[in-house]
Order: structure tokens, then sequence, then C-alpha cells
């Protein structure tokens, strides 16, 4: 992920030339020539797929939007087996982007403090086992974590979120009623420790990477640990957590089988985080795909092409604050 | 650069030791999963089954009558061993699409085929069309968890308005009315609905329409159109949410409720007591269905306003849809003898043991009559 080179690493000494190197470059030898074809033949046949697949979403994609009798994009409802269809994806938009953001506003800090932890803080025999453990949670199926959510998590909410309710209710996003706790919350705080592990090991590993002449400057001028963080590690780190966080942002923004057994899904905007309300693209696809017919699946897939947009411009957005900030990186002092 | 090497040698192999226990332990807890439905599959006899035809038959659809189909497949298999039979339960909708690809030899599904369906199959079914032919009937029970409350009584306008978000308390006046001798506690109704697409809702959402058209104002479709309340993946989704949320309520298979020891309401049909939830009662309901197919065509429409007792009035009635004529040639033989021997005595008999409703006498000859004249 991160690419940036370490100043403290000397420049390696230049490899032996091969002595039956030919002089002319023009001389290619077919084993050149084999891997040159095999290499350009899997980038086209990358780019024929990727190809292939927006061709498949596209054209699918017009014949459910051009059925469509609702505008496809700010329509509150899905509704595609009656004699006119009425669909749109105003509210998976609205449940996909928000249970999101909440998993991130979760995560990243914590993901953050985690590695830090085990890079700069915990002695050398308590850090890597914990280490394995936070990238053991990745392995967990996802199913498993809708299971554990649905039987475990949902009922011990109730408490968390009738203290939300008292403390800040008053702000409209945290009133609560007394329902089922299967909200967008419960989703988010789900989506939050799915994504924990892989926000956690790539911030560590850009953490480690951390050049250790800085720190020791930092050091010999006195800094306490947490202003060597500060000062030399957090700056340095910065573009690699942002491009952990995304990492995490494009699993939480696709997450189907937790979704989908976690929330209790309905097309209206819910205000209240803690309320039942709200859906994903994913959920949405997951629950719908196997009973919808021929068209029914048409739209689904248009829902698909939309998530897809989504992740593009997330991704995109990233990319751009990542190249903005690498100039201010410690990588380049 | 030793002392490095040496740690991450180390490391390596903690990850390794770690992914292979982890692996071990996950697949443990899957095979868990499909141990169940095997101990009831071999209640189906395998006496008198005429084999017919060879190879393999592709089938797929409704996902309700899987433990039916598991158990048929079981047993035909059993007797018939050229003949290897695999039932994709897909869900309806699928199953339907894949047998108008003409990719199955018949599909499965919890509702009639629509009109268009029909027109599709036309083309798959050379010189005929498509037809329900009903197999597998299930009482769709209403669970309810309210402490305190074992027996409960309703009826559809009440069943209608509190799963529209219309009653919202356990002690409304409505359901004191019909429950004079419970203590109904001042709870707030939880209803719970599928989120999924599913013929179940269908079906109990056409129960409603027929039997409460004044307060069930939304059309019966496979996705929840009522409003409010809360929504659950599957089956066993709202059921265990029934099972864990006080004042929740909710519908599925009979055999969920059995399952997991859930209270079931009984319906106030009119009739002289109220009716449970039962295979038998289910059965009961069937027989007052009216055939709405033409010819060997035998879509059911249910009474869902009957009084008779001990009808429970909201079942569902699943379907294998096969070509009247123009099966494929290579296929037709064993798609024969194995829905001959499903809509049998012995088929139909299997049914009861594993909750489902076997169909009512007149309505499985007829049945059988329609599959012996399948070409």
């Amino acid at each position: 992920m991160n690419s940036a080179p370490s100043i403290s690493s000397a420049p390696p000494p230049p490899p032996a030339q091969p002595a039956a190197s030919p002089v002319s470059g023009k001389a290619v030898r077919p084993g050149d020539r084999i891997f040159l074809g095999l290499s350009r033949g899997s980038g086209i046949a990358l780019l024929v797929i990727m190809a292939a697949i927006a061709a498949f979403l596209t054209v699918r994609s017009v014949i459910a939007i051009s059925g469509d009798h609702a505008n496809f994009l700010t329509y509150f409802e899905w509704n595609t087996s009656g004699p006119e269809p009425e669909f749109g994806i105003a509210v998976l938009a609205f449940g996909t982007v928000v249970s999101s953001v909440i998993a991130m506003v979760i995560a990243v800090p914590v993901a953050v403090g985690i590695a830090l932890f085990i890079s700069h803080y915990a002695p050398r025999r308590l850090a890597s086992p914990l280490g394995y453990v936070i990238d053991l949670l990745a392995a967990v199926p996802s199913i498993i974590y809708g299971l554990w959510g649905a039987l475990f998590l949902v009922p011990h909410l109730t408490g968390l979120f009738s203290w939300l309710d008292d403390y800040f209710g008053w702000t409209g996003i945290f009133s609560y009623a007394d329902e089922a706790p299967r909200a967008l919350f419960t989703v988010g705080i789900l989506l939050a420790i799915m994504i924990l592990p892989i926000v956690t090991s790539v911030s560590r590993e850009v953490f480690l990477q951390a050049p250790k002449m800085h720190e020791e400057a930092a050091l010999a001028l006195g800094a306490t640990r947490w202003e060597v963080i500060r000062m030399s590690v957090l700056p340095f780190g910065r573009s690699g957590i942002i491009s952990a966080s995304m990492l995490g942002l494009g699993r939480a923004l696709g997450e189907t089988m937790a979704v989908a057994t976690v929330l209790s899904p309905s097309f209206l905007i819910n205000l209240s985080l803690l309320n039942p309300g709200g859906g994903t693209f994913a959920q949405n696809i997951a629950s719908k795909f196997s009973e919808a017919d021929e068209f029914g699946q048409d739209a689904l897939i248009a829902s698909g092409l939309v998530l897809f947009v989504i992740t593009l411009l997330v991704n995109g957005a990233a990319r751009m604050i990542i190249a903005r900030r690498k100039e201010y990186s410690g990588a380049n002092a | 650069m030793k002392l490095l090497q040496r740690k991450n040698r180390v490391r390596a192999l903690a990850v390794g030791a770690l992914a292979v226990t982890g692996a071990l332990t996950l697949s443990a807890c899957g095979s868990d999963d499909t141990s169940g439905g095997g101990g009831a599959a071999s209640a189906a006899k395998t006496g008198n089954i005429k084999c017919e035809g060879k190879g393999k038959l592709l089938a797929s659809g409704s996902s309700a009558q899987k433990n039916a189909m598991d158990a048929w497949v079981q047993a035909y298999s059993g007797a018939c061993k050229d003949t290897s039979i695999n039932y994709q339960p897909t869900g309806s909708g699928a199953g339907i699409t894949t047998f108008l690809q003409g990719q199955t030899a018949f599909a499965g599904s919890d509702s009639a085929l629509k009109p268009e369906e029909v027109e599709k199959s036309k083309k798959v079914c050379q010189g005929g069309q498509a037809i329900n032919l009903p197999m597998v009937g299930g009482p769709i029970a209403v669970g309810y968890n309210v402490p305190g409350v074992d027996s409960l009584v309703l009826d559809a306008p009440t069943l209608a308005k509190i799963f529209d978000s219309e009653i919202t308390k356990w002690n409304d006046e409505a359901i004191k009315k019909l429950n004079p001798d419970a203590k109904l506690p001042d709870l707030k109704i939880q209803a719970f609905h599928r989120s999924d697409d599913s013929g179940t809702t269908d079906n109990f959402t056409k129960y409603l329409k027929g039997a409460a058209p004044d307060a069930w104002k939304h059309e019966p479709a496979k996705t929840w159109e009522g409003k409010g309340g809360q929504a659950a993946s599957g089956s066993a989704g709202v059921s265990s949410q029934v099972k864990q949320t006080s004042g929740a309520i909710s519908y599925f298979e009979l055999s969920y409720a059995t399952a997991s020891k859930i209270n079931t309401v009984k319906l106030n049909t009119g009739a002289k007591d109220p009716v449970e939830a039962t295979v038998d009662n289910a059965s009961k309901a069937i027989a007052e269905a009216k055939q709405v197919g033409k010819g060997s065509d035998l879509a059911l429409k249910l009474n869902y306003t009957t009084k008779a007792e001990g009808a429970y009035p909201i079942t569902l009635v699943t379907y294998e849809i096969a070509c009247d004529k123009g099966n494929k040639a290579e296929t037709l033989p064993a798609t024969k003898s194995f829905l001959t021997y499903i809509a049998g005595k012995d088929g139909q008999n299997a049914l009861k043991e594993l909750g489902y409703a076997p169909l009512p006498a007149e309505i499985a000859d007829k049945v059988r009559s329609a599959v012996a004249s399948l070409a």
C-alpha cells in the first residue's frame, strides 16, 4: 500500500552484472519473449474481462431503468414485480453510506490505537500475539459475524441504546423507541468490528516503517514517547492510515450477509440511527435476488452498478487525498 | 538482522498454526448445520415406487418444500438406483426462471404461475404450456412472545391491524375482547416480517387481504408492504427474533414454531372453536380451496373466509411446475415416475412427520391424474 521509501535504508550495492549478458539489447532470449507474451496476454485479458463485466452490468441496468416508472435515484420504494414497476435507490444509498460512516468513525480510531500500541508501546512478547488475534478477526466468515450479531449483539445493545437515548436523544439522531435494536447503528458497530483487522494491520505495518532516525532524533531532543509518535510516526503514517481506512471502507460498503442478518430493513429513511429503518445495496440484493423474476434481477443489478460507482468515487477521493498529502509526509523529509 | 529473521520465522509459524486451528474450529461449526433433517427422511417408505427413466433429473425452486423434497428424493433414489434427482432450493422466483429457460425438468414454487409466465412457458413446452401441480401444503403459524400469555386468540382484522401498526399495545381493547381471560400486559407490540422476498409473506398477506379486506389495505406480494414493524431475514431469522424479543409477533412455517417452542396464535375464523395451527387443520383448509386453473392446471385458490370446523386458513400450498405437453423426451419418464410417487399415498403420508400438510384426497386424486397425463 505505502510505497514511500525509508530514508534510513542505505542505497543497496549495485547488483553484479551477469557475465553472460549480451552487450547488444536486440538479442532477445526465448524466455524473455514468452514472459513478455504471457504478461501482455494477462494484461489484455484483464481489460477484456473488466469491459465485459461493465458491458453486462450496463446493458441489464439500462433495461431495468428504462422500465422504471419512478425516478431511479430518488424514489423511496422497491417494487419490481407489479405491472408498473417502481423502484429507487434513495434509501439504499443513504443506508449504505450512513452505516459505513458509523463503522469508520468507530473503527479507525480504535484501529490506529491498537496499531500504535502494537508498534510502539507494547512489550514485544505481548505485541505479536495481540497482532495475530486482531488478524484472526479477518478470518471469520461474515455469516458468522451475522449470526453472532443477530443472536448476541442485538439482544445486548438495548442498554446502550437506552443510555444514548437518555443523554443524546434530544439530537434526534439518537432517539430510541424501545424496539429490538436492529438499526443502522447496530450494523455500524458490527461493520466496525469486521473492518478492524484490515485497518489495524495496514496501519501497524506503516507505523513500523516510520524512519528510526526521526524517532531517535526526537528522543534526543527530549521528546516523550507520545511526542515522538505525534511528531514523527503519525505524520509519516498519515497517508497509510487513509489507505488502510479506504480498504476497510470498501469492505464495509459491500458487506452483505452480516448486514442482511442483523438489519431490520425497510424502505424509509429514519432520522434516528437507533430505530429500525433503511437498508444497504448489498443487503437488498441478497434479500431480493432469489425470489426476483428476470426484470427484478435487472433492477437489482442496476442498484449494484450504483454501489460500484459510489465505491469508485470514494476510492478516487481517497487517492486524491493521499496524493496531496504525500509531499508533506515524513517520507520526503 | 538475524534476530529479525528469527522473529519472522516464529511469526510465520505462529500464523500458520493459528490459521490451521481457526480453519478446524470453523469447519467444525459448519458441519453442525447440515446434520439435521436426516432422521425424518428415513420415515418415507420405499415401497410402491415405479422406476422409469434413467439419468439425472434437475429441479429447483421453493425452499419452503425443501425438507419434503429431501425426504422424497432420498426415498426415491433409494428405490430407483438409475435415477439421481437434484433439487436446488434456490427460491421460487429463481426456480421459475431456470425452468422457463429450459434448464430444469420441473420447478417448485410457493405461488401459482402468473399469466405472463404461462405465456413464456409455451417456448419451453413445445405444443403445450406449464401447469401447476399442488403437492405440499403447510400451515403458516403466527408465533408470539408475550410474558405470561400461553394462549392467545386473534382474528383476521386484529391480525391485519397488528401487522399494519394500527394496534401497538398488547393490552389493546380489540385483543382483550378476543381474550377475556388472558392477563395481557401493557407492552409494546413488535411485529416482525420477512426482510427478504418470500412466498410465506405472499401467502400471509393473501390471507390478510382475503379475510380482512377492510383492515388490510395493501396488495398481497412477496415483498412486505405493511406499515412499520421490524424485519428479519428468513423464517429462521423472524422466529429467532420472536424467541428473543419480548412483545414480538411474527409469521413463519409451523415447524419453526415447534422447533423453537414458540406459542402460536389460535385463529377465530367464525367456527365454533378457535382454530390452532396444525398440519391436520391445514389439510382441512386446503380441502375448502377452489381450483382456478383450467384443465390439468390445478392452481388453487384458498378460501380465506372459511368457517369450516377446524380449518386453519393461513395455509401455504406449494406447487410443482411442469409442462403438460412438450416435456423433454430424455427426462419425461423419470419426471413422471417421481411426481407419481410424491403425489401418491406413500409420498403424501411421508409429509406429516415433517410438519407439512398432505393434500386432501379429492385434490390428490386430481393431481395424480394430471401427472399421469403429462407428455
